[in-house]
C-alpha cells in the first residue's frame, strides 16, 4: 500500500463508510466473543415469537421460537461470520501467495505441479467440494474453516503466479540477481512487495466468499451446530414465515447484507486505487 | 480443428485423474471408514461387516481406487444406499428437471444482463449509471437464501401468483412450477453479471477502433452493437463459463426449496441421508461436466476471437 493510493482512498467517502462498517463488525464480533455484549444469547427474554418492539433493547429484533432475543442471535451470527472470514483468509492467503509465487517464479515442473493441483481443485464445483469437505470433517465450525481454507487459495495463487511470471524477467529483478540476491530474496524481498496489492484486493473478495459460503453450509445443515449462525437462523425462519414471523430472517439477512456490501465497496475502491489498469 | 479437439480432450485426462484422486482421498481416506458415516454411531458389528463387504470398503485402498476409476470410465456408479437403485439411473432422471430449470434461467439472465450492461455503458458516468451500479452491488450482497425465502413468501404465498413449490413431468404444466425459481435465479445473479459486463464493455469503449468507427460517422448505437459488443465477446464468454459452478449452487438451493427432482436435489438429499455412494458419484459427475464445459469454452474462444489460434 503506497501513500498515493492512500491519499486517493481517503477522499472516497464510500470507502471510508465501508471501512467503518467492517471495523464496527469486527468490534462487535470481538465483544461478543469475550461475552461483553449479547451474553447470554440462549436465554429467554420474552414469550415465543414476540414481534420487534422498542420496549427493551433485547426485543429490537423480536424473539424466536424459544423466546430468545433475535438481536443477540444476530450479534453472535456476526461473531461466527467474522471468525470464519478471518480464519479462512489467514490460512488461505499465505498458501496462495507462496504456491503462486513458486509456480510463477520457477516455472517448469514446479509450475506444472502447482497448476495441475489448483486446476484439479477448481474442477470440482466449489459448493460441491465445500459440502464434501464439511461432510467428512464432521459438522461444526472446524469443518467450515477446513472446507473454506482448502478451496479459497486457488484464486489468489492464479493471480500471483501470473504476476510473478511477468515480474521475474524485469530489470529490477535481474539487477537484484546481478547483485547476488538469492531466489528466496528475489521472490519475497523484491517481487512480492510489487505485487502485494493483489493480495489486499483478494483479501476482501475472499472474506465475502467465506461469509456467504458459511451461511449456505450452515443453512444446509453442514455447518455450525448449536450456535446462532446466520445460516442456521435463516434455516429456522423457513418454517416461521408462513406464520408471519419475518424478523429472524430479516435480522440474519440485514446482518449479512451490510458486511458483504461494505467489503464489496471497499474491495472496489481498493482495486481502483491500487490497480491502475482497471478503471 | 479435429486434432485441436483431440488434444484438448487428452489434456483433460490428468485433470480427471486428479479429481478422482482428490475425491477419493477426501471421501474414502480423510473421512475415515465411510461405513460409520453411513450407519451412524450406533451400528452393530454385523451391520458394519455386511456394509463393508457390500461396498468393498474391506478391500485395500488401491483396489478401491481402481474400482472407482472403473466406475468413472464405465459411467456405472453402483447402487444408492438409501434408495437401493442404480445411481446412473437416478442421474439420468435428474438431468431433465435440472436442465429445464437451469437452461432458461441461465439464458434469460445472460441476455437481460447484457442488455442492462449495454444500456449502462451507453450512459456511462451519468446518474443512471451510478444508480444501476449501486443497485447491482446491493443486490449481489444479499444472500441467495433471502431471495428464495422472501420471493416464495411474497410472490407465491401472499400474492398467489405462482405455486409455492412442486413439479410436474408433463410439459405445459411444468412451466408454472419453474417460473418462480427462474425469476429468483435471475434476481440473484443479474447484479453480479451486469457489473462484470459493464466493465468488459467499458474497457472496449476507449479503444482506437471505436474512435475510428465514430469518426467515420457511425451512430453511437451502431458503434455499440456492431463493434463494442463483438470485441467484448471474449470476456463475456469467459464469464459465462465461470458462471457454471455458480449455477450448480443455484440448482442445489433452488431445487431443494422448490422440490424439483433434479441433480441438485438428489445431492442435497444424499448429504442428509449420508448416502455415501451417491455423494461420491454426484461430486464426480458434476466435476466431469465442468471439465467438459471448460473444453467447450476453449473451442468457443477460437470461434469468437481469431487471435486465439488452434496451436
Amino acid at each position: 500500500m503506497n501513500s498515493r493510493a492512500w491519499k486517493l482512498l481517503k477522499k472516497e467517502r464510500l470507502f471510508l463508510v465501508g471501512l467503518g462498517i467492517i471495523l464496527t463488525y469486527s468490534a462487535v464480533a470481538l465483544l461478543a466473543k469475550f461475552g461483553m455484549i449479547a451474553s447470554p444469547w440462549d436465554q429467554m427474554v420474552g414469550k415465543a415469537y414476540e414481534a420487534p418492539s422498542f420496549a427493551d433493547y433485547r426485543l429490537w429484533f423480536g424473539t424466536d421460537y424459544l423466546g430468545r432475543s433475535v438481536l443477540f442471535k444476530t450479534i453472535h451470527g456476526t461473531r461466527i461470520a467474522m471468525s470464519v472470514g478471518f480464519v479462512t483468509c489467514l490460512i488461505s492467503t499465505p498458501v496462495g501467495v507462496v504456491l503462486g509465487a513458486l509456480a510463477g517464479y520457477f516455472g517448469k515442473w514446479v509450475d506444472d505441479g502447482v497448476v495441475w493441483f489448483y486446476t484439479t481443485l477448481s474442477s470440482v464445483p466449489n459448493i460441491m467440494l465445500l459440502m464434501a469437505i464439511a461432510y467428512v470433517m464432521g459438522r461444526g465450525i472446524f469443518g467450515i474453516y477446513a472446507a473454506l481454507s482448502v478451496t479459497a487459495w486457488v484464486g489468489l495463487a492464479r493471480v500471483i503466479r501470473g504476476e510473478f511470471m511477468k515480474h521475474k524477467t524485469r530489470e529490477y529483478v535481474v539487477a537484484a540477481q546481478g547483485l547476488g540476491a538469492s531466489h528466496f530474496s528475489r521472490i519475497f524481498r523484491h517481487i512480492l512487495p510489487n505485487v502485494f496489492h493483489f493480495v489486499i484486493i483478494n483479501f476482501s473478495i475472499q472474506f465475502v466468499a467465506a461469509i456467504k459460503s458459511e451461511v449456505i453450509l450452515s443453512f444446509l445443515g453442514l455447518g455450525v451446530q448449536g450456535q446462532p449462525s446466520w445460516g442456521v437462523m435463516i434455516d429456522d425462519s423457513k418454517l416461521e414465515l408462513a406464520r408471519g414471523v419475518w424478523w429472524q430472517l430479516a435480522g440474519a439477512t440485514l446482518g449479512m447484507l451490510f458486511i458483504v456490501l461494505a467489503f464489496n465497496v471497499v474491495g472496489d475502491a481498493l482495486r481502483d486505487a491500487l490497480d491502475p489498469r482497471i478503471k | 480443428m479435429i486434432s485441436y479437439l483431440i488434444r484438448k480432450l487428452l489434456n483433460t485426462i490428468p485433470i480427471i485423474l486428479g479429481v478422482a484422486l482428490l475425491l477419493f482421498v477426501l471421501l474414502n481416506v480423510v473421512g475415515g471408514d465411510p461405513t460409520y458415516q453411513m450407519l451412524g454411531k450406533h451400528a452393530t458389528q454385523q451391520q458394519v461387516t455386511e456394509l463393508r463387504k457390500e461396498y468393498g470398503f474391506d478391500q485395500p485402498l488401491y483396489f478401491q481406487f481402481g474400482l472407482y476409476l472403473k466406475q468413472i470410465a464405465t459411467f456405472d456408479y453402483g447402487d444408492s444406499y438409501a434408495y437401493k437403485r442404480p445411481i446412473t439411473a437416478m442421474i439420468y432422471e435428474g438431468v431433465g428437471p435440472s436442465l429445464s430449470l437451469l437452461l432458461p434461467a441461465f439464458f434469460l439472465t445472460t441476455v437481460l444482463s447484457l442488455l442492462i450492461a449495454l444500456m449502462v455503458a451507453y450512459f456511462r458516468g451519468t446518474l443512471v449509471d451510478k444508480v444501476v451500479v449501486m443497485v447491482c452491488v446491493t443486490g449481489m450482497s444479499l444472500s441467495i437464501l433471502a431471495y428464495v425465502l422472501f420471493g416464495q413468501y411474497i410472490l407465491a404465498y401472499k400474492l398467489g401468483w405462482f405455486p409455492i413449490s412442486g413439479y410436474e413431468q408433463q410439459w405445459p404444466d411444468r412451466i408454472q412450477y419453474l417460473m418462480l425459481p427462474i425469476i429468483i435465479w435471475m434476481a440473484v445473479s443479474v447484479g453480479n453479471e451486469v457489473r462484470f459486463y459493464r466493465t468488459a464493455i467499458l474497457e472496449e469503449v476507449n479503444q482506437d477502433y471505436v474512435r475510428t468507427a465514430r469518426a467515420k460517422g457511425l451512430s453511437e448505437k451502431m458503434v455499440f452493437l456492431k463493434h463494442v459488443l463483438k470485441n467484448a465477446m471474449v470476456p463475456i464468454v469467459t464469464n459465462v463459463v465461470l458462471e457454471i459452478p455458480l449455477l450448480m449452487l443455484g440448482s442445489f438451493v433452488l431445487e431443494s426449496f422448490f422440490s424439483i427432482p433434479g441433480l441438485g436435489n438428489i445431492t442435497i438429499e444424499a448429504f442428509h441421508n449420508s448416502d455415501f455412494p451417491v455423494i461420491k458419484a454426484m461430486a464426480t459427475f458434476v466435476s466431469l461436466i465442468f471439465i467438459l464445459g471448460n473444453v467447450a469454452t476453449d473451442i468457443i474462444y477460437t470461434m469468437v476471437d481469431p487471435r486465439v489460434g488452434l496451436q
